[in-house]
């Protein structure tokens, strides 16, 4: 999986691109997380346009991610998800949990 | 489109994640040429993932030396994948509803979910040694290319 890291304001986007599955993408998001949590980033924005896959692992990890951002205090949100990923957080009923974006000046703007 | 079916592979794997990616190669290898379109073998890599990580995981442990038995089979009207793995057993009965609203802020659970969701059959039995057998079948071309709903 790659990843690129971009900070507007007090945002901080992550975008992924590749495979988020398990021994592979999920880990490496995790440390994206608990990287910017650690600087000090509680807002953050996972940008999913370009991950052509994940699987249960990472779907596990992306909620594991979403409450250790909200234990600290902050929020993560989703961006762009592609129509198998929408599909895969419909039919889990995480699309109820996860505020999620198509447009990246409205979800910088919906952080409270 | 010529196809020779049926097609048949068996592999015998350690309990490594990287030997996902090798069953995978395995699996569109065999499935090139044949019945089997692109949707559903995005279907059927998927039901594999999630089968060779239950198996590596929850049945064997993560203890590399277990052995994981992978038999493919690609006809003309179906694929079907059997993934054994030398682990305890378990009840499948006991798997939580990850979609309940009590369960959606878990972490994990949700690979047998995604099986049953890809698949046309999931079907768990024992294995002679104790361990646990996943039956998963595609049914060719019956897909409509979503995700769908039972």
């Amino acid at each position: 999986m790659k990843s690129e890291i971009k900070d507007i304001g007090d945002v901080r986007i992550i975008r992924l691109a590749g495979k988020i599955t398990i021994g592979a993408g999920d880990v490496h998001m995790r440390e994206l997380v608990d990287r910017a949590l650690a600087e000090g980033k509680k807002k953050i924005l996972l940008d999913l346009e370009d991950v052509s896959t994940i699987d249960s692992s990472g779907i596990g990890e992306m909620v594991s991610c979403y409450t250790t951002v909200a234990r600290n205090g902050g929020q993560l949100k989703l961006l762009r998800l592609s129509p198998k990923i929408n599909d895969i957080l419909q039919v889990t009923q995480l699309i109820t949990v996860f505020d999620v974006f198509d447009d990246q000046q409205e979800a910088i703007a919906s952080f409270s | 489109m010529e196809s020779e079916c049926p097609r048949t592979a068996a592999l015998d794997l350690s309990s490594s994640f990287q030997n996902i990616e090798v069953a995978e190669r395995v699996l569109v290898d065999l499935c090139n040429g044949s019945c089997c379109g692109q949707d559903d073998l995005d279907r059927v890599l998927s039901a594999l993932r999630e089968g060779l990580a239950n198996a590596i995981r929850h049945g064997n442990r993560l203890v590399e030396e277990r052995r994981i038995r992978l038999e493919i089979e690609v006809t003309g009207t179906v694929v079907r994948l059997r993934i054994t793995d030398e682990g305890e057993g378990f009840d499948p009965g006991t798997v939580p509803d990850p979609t309940a609203p009590e369960n959606l802020l878990r972490p994990s659970g949700r690979g047998i979910f995604f099986m049953k969701q890809l698949m046309d059959r999931v079907e768990f039995s024992s294995a002679p040694g104790g361990g646990t057998c996943v039956t998963l079948e595609c049914h060719i071309g019956q897909h409509d290319g979503s995700t769908h709903e039972e």
